[in-house]
């Protein structure tokens, strides 16, 4: 299977350049990161992130073939060849497929990501109800993997402005959760020409988020409640 | 500063080197207090390996139905075959319920009930009045709670300002002459430069080594790193015999399926679409412990009645569930079946092989996750400054077998536990301990090494071999001679080990350095996995010894007479020693040893 991949490494590279890869599969390589171990295993020299090869801890996102995805759940029998593998887009690049994910992160910390309750904590646990906790479906299961937030144009032009379609998911995460006490501070934290409002709607996130989410449908839900809110 | 080391040093009155769930739980309480605390990880921390944990976590909150500690106590002694500790195990039955509750006023997004209170589903081995029948115990978050607990704990840590080392290997644990640990190295990945981490208390919450076998349901980075920088530096690994297969990984993958599809009623069909656990734990069936299900899973092929082409799994039905069922507690397992099984369980049962899943042992621990060692004629020596919780650690809760759920719970309750221990320890020994002159050097003379390496073995060659090796000589069935065979072949790829080459030299996010790097540690666990259970010549739970299963005056294998001991290898001299159990809980009676049956 041929592949060609972006490589770049500053100790020695003046700038990124395609490694093409012509390795033969084994039956049992039928994921785009069993792929990448085995051309791993004749080049050591390839650097990328994976863990959990199973889709839930996000470490393995990258540019496939043109569009964000996670390596470890990418069938190799769904490509086409060659693959062209490129390190997420619009972040810095540390070496090969790794990006610096400072930006990103830095986003995420900035929407207070922890539940607000400044009751005094009872006994026993805060009753939920499940219509409530349904509320939180399609929210918590975000694993940080980046893919929307670098598919995102506005994300490309202001990652430090732009909270980004996953740092505003888990936003409203904590605003759906009907034991958060903090909706107000959470709306005035977001109200701002870029943070929110840079949102336009281009739907690249809901595209590739591996996790089936709706960011779009979230950054929605805030910019309603700031509708209600104002009026 | 004392060092003669080149590498740089900074000071924290804790270093945690592991953000897993026991990791961040430990940081928590750290930081809380006020303390300043450097928490390493080689990965973000929510993609440490809790992440992956489906199930539930194990408490009696007793919200389906009554239940009570005491019950979960007898279900986890049990569940050890009386290996476990029965003083750890109290501690941590007991400490659960507030363990949970405190979870969810973090914010842990819990499954719920009409009445508003924590959803509990049944697991396996989880009884109603010491073994009489199932109790719904396992508080989940659908079958993400993993993720759930992971993401909830990161973000408090956020709240408390915990201070990350994001991407950060620790390299070496660094001991004074007197033994007392005073700090580690560690190698930052972007840089490629070693630090000396410097510290009042230092905790191990490194998770486990499931990488050791070819088949695992564990993550990459899950390389016994705290096993093997503990066992470099003298400290035995405890019960590392005793691994945990799974019963239902995804056959051909190994990717998990959780327990919890059982808890909800899903079953095992062999090729004749007979619910083969009826036979072998007419209570519990489907839900007796996971050794005793992976066993009749592994027996039921190995006499030719697996399903496949190949007779060489078995089929985990749930589509009597119903979608709604399944969309709404199961959603990652639908998914997980689709992409890896290739089967829409909805409607197809899905193939699944017993695959290696964790590991009970570790570095021998108390229950304050005190680090404890034999010294001066006392088994049980606190290791001053030094601390190790979750997976690593081996209190001992899991003896020779845990149930499901109980690994959540164990990290929840004894990170805690290492937090408050460290808390005391600082507050009373506050300064740090001077660093031994050579501090460092091992870790400084290991990187040299491989960097310096030219016609040396390959780190996918030699770990290939190991995890062969393993997967072949030390399963779910042990016989005598393969694990006598198996002794000579670990040691002769842990040699071709010690001649690792990597052909990728830069400083910069080095990935090929740090695979060699885990591969030492994880080599360390190989070889005392396989020479601690040629050496335990008898059955008990997932260590099975097939030339003991009926030998006269055992109990289902078990040599309570001989071997109810705990091992100890030390890498010195690849040495064994074994010390009591302990049988005595710290309020209740004792659960004495007998027969074990589901």
């Amino acid at each position: 299977m041929k592949f060609q991949i972006l490589r770049f490494d500053p100790d020695v590279d003046q700038k990124p350049y395609f490694k093409e890869y012509d390795i033969a599969l084994e039956p049992s390589d039928r994921m785009l990161l069993d792929a990448l171990i085995r051309i791993k295993s004749i080049d050591d020299t390839l650097a990328l992130r994976r863990s959990c090869r199973e889709g839930v801890c996000g470490s393995d996102a990258m540019n496939i073939n043109g569009k964000n995805g996670l390596a470890c759940i990418t069938k190799v029998s769904e490509l086409k060849e060659p693959v062209v593998l490129k390190p997420l887009p619009g972040l810095p690049i540390i070496r090969d497929l790794i990006v610096d994910m400072t930006q990103f992160f830095q986003q995420y910390h900035s929407i207070t990501p922890y539940v607000i309750n400044n009751d005094p904590a009872p006994e026993k646990e805060r009753l939920q109800s499940p219509q409530d906790r349904l509320e939180l479906d399609g929210l918590y299961e975000c694993i940080l993997c980046a893919c929307c937030s670098t598919s995102c144009p506005s994300f490309w032009w202001n990652p430090d402005k732009f909270v980004g379609p996953a740092g505003l998911l888990a936003a409203y995460r904590f605003i759906a959760d009907s034991r958060d006490q903090a909706t107000n501070d959470r709306l005035d934290n977001l109200e701002d020409p870029y943070r929110l409002f840079r949102c336009h709607t281009i739907m690249n996130c809901v595209d590739v988020c591996p996790k089936g989410l709706n960011p779009s449908l979230a950054i929605g839900k805030i910019k309603e409640m700031m509708v209600k809110r104002a009026v | 500063m004392a060092s003669v080391s080149s590498l740089p040093v900074r000071k924290f009155d804790a270093v945690v080197v592991g953000a897993g769930g026991s990791g961040l739980r430990a940081a928590l309480q750290l930081s809380t207090a006020g303390l300043t605390v450097a928490v390493l990880s080689k990965v973000f921390p929510t993609r440490s390996h809790t992440v992956a944990a489906q199930g539930g976590v194990g408490a009696s909150l007793g919200n389906m139905g009554e239940d009570n500690w005491h019950w979960h106590m007898y279900d986890t002694v049990k569940g050890s075959d009386w290996l476990g500790d029965q003083d750890a195990i109290e501690f941590m039955c007991k400490a659960a319920p507030e363990a949970v509750i405190e979870l969810e006023h973090f914010g842990m997004p819990f499954d719920r009930n009409d009445n508003g209170t924590i959803y509990q589903r049944p697991f396996g081995g989880h009884s109603q009045n010491f073994g009489e029948k199932p109790v719904q115990r396992s508080c989940c978050a659908a079958d993400r709670t993993g993720h759930a607990m992971l993401h909830t704990l990161y973000q408090r840590n956020v709240f408390a300002n915990t201070q990350f080392f994001v991407e950060w290997m620790a390299l070496d644990l660094i001991r004074d002459a007197a033994g007392d640990v005073v700090g580690v190295t560690a190698l930052e990945m972007e840089t490629g430069e070693a630090m000396i981490f410097h510290a009042k208390a230092t905790l191990f919450a490194t998770g486990g080594a499931g990488r050791i076998y070819a088949s695992s349901t564990n993550a990459f980075i899950n390389t016994g790193d705290g096993l093997g920088m503990a066992a470099r530096a003298g400290i035995p690994l405890e019960d590392m015999e005793f691994w945990q297969f799974h019963p239902t990984g995804v056959a051909g993958a190994g990717v998990l399926i959780t327990e919890g599809v059982r808890g909800e009623g899903g079953i095992l069909l062999n090729k004749d679409g007979e619910r083969f656990m009826e036979r072998y734990a007419p209570t519990m069936k489907d839900l007796a412990s996971r050794d005793v299900v992976s066993r009749a899973m592994a027996t039921e092929i190995k006499d030719g009645r697996g399903a496949g082409p190949n007779k060489d799994y078995i089929l985990l039905k749930l589509d009597h569930l119903g979608p709604d069922v399944i969309n709404k507690r199961l959603p990652g397992i639908r998914e997980i079946a689709l992409k890896f099984g290739n089967v829409d369980c909805t409607k197809e049962p899905i193939p699944v092989v017993p695959t290696c899943h964790y590991q009970m042992g570790g570095i021998p621990t108390n229950y304050l996750a005190e680090v404890v060692i034999p010294q001066n004629g006392n088994p049980n020596t606190v290791v001053p400054g030094f601390y190790a919780a979750g997976e690593v650690g081996c209190a001992s809760i899991h003896g020779a077998n845990r149930l499901g759920t109980n690994s959540l719970t164990d990290l929840l309750v004894m990170g805690k536990s290492a937090g408050d221990s460290m808390i005391k320890f600082i507050r009373e020994n506050n300064t740090h301990k001077p660093l031994p002159t050579d501090a460092g050097e091992i870790s400084v003379a290991r990187i040299a090494a491989l960097d310096a390496k030219t016609g040396g073995e390959s780190v996918h060659a030699v770990g290939d071999a190991m995890r062969q090796t393993m997967q072949a000589h030390c399963g779910v069935f042990r016989f005598p001679d393969m694990l006598e065979k198996g002794v000579t072949k670990i040691k002769q790829v842990a040699e071709r080990a010690e001649h690792l080459e990597i052909k990728d030299k830069s400083k910069v996010f080095n990935t090929a350095r740090i695979e060699a790097l885990e591969l030492q540690n994880l080599i360390e666990v190989a070889v005392s996995t396989m020479v601690s259970a040629e050496a335990r010549k008898e059955t008990r739970g997932a260590h099975d010894r097939a030339d003991f299963h009926d030998r006269p005056g055992f109990v289902n294998g078990r040599d309570d007479d001989n071997w109810l001991k705990h091992t100890l290898w030390y890498k010195q001299g690849n040495r064994l020693d074994y010390k009591p159990v302990n049988l005595q809980p710290l309020t209740v009676p004792s659960f004495a040893p007998k027969a074990r049956t589901y």
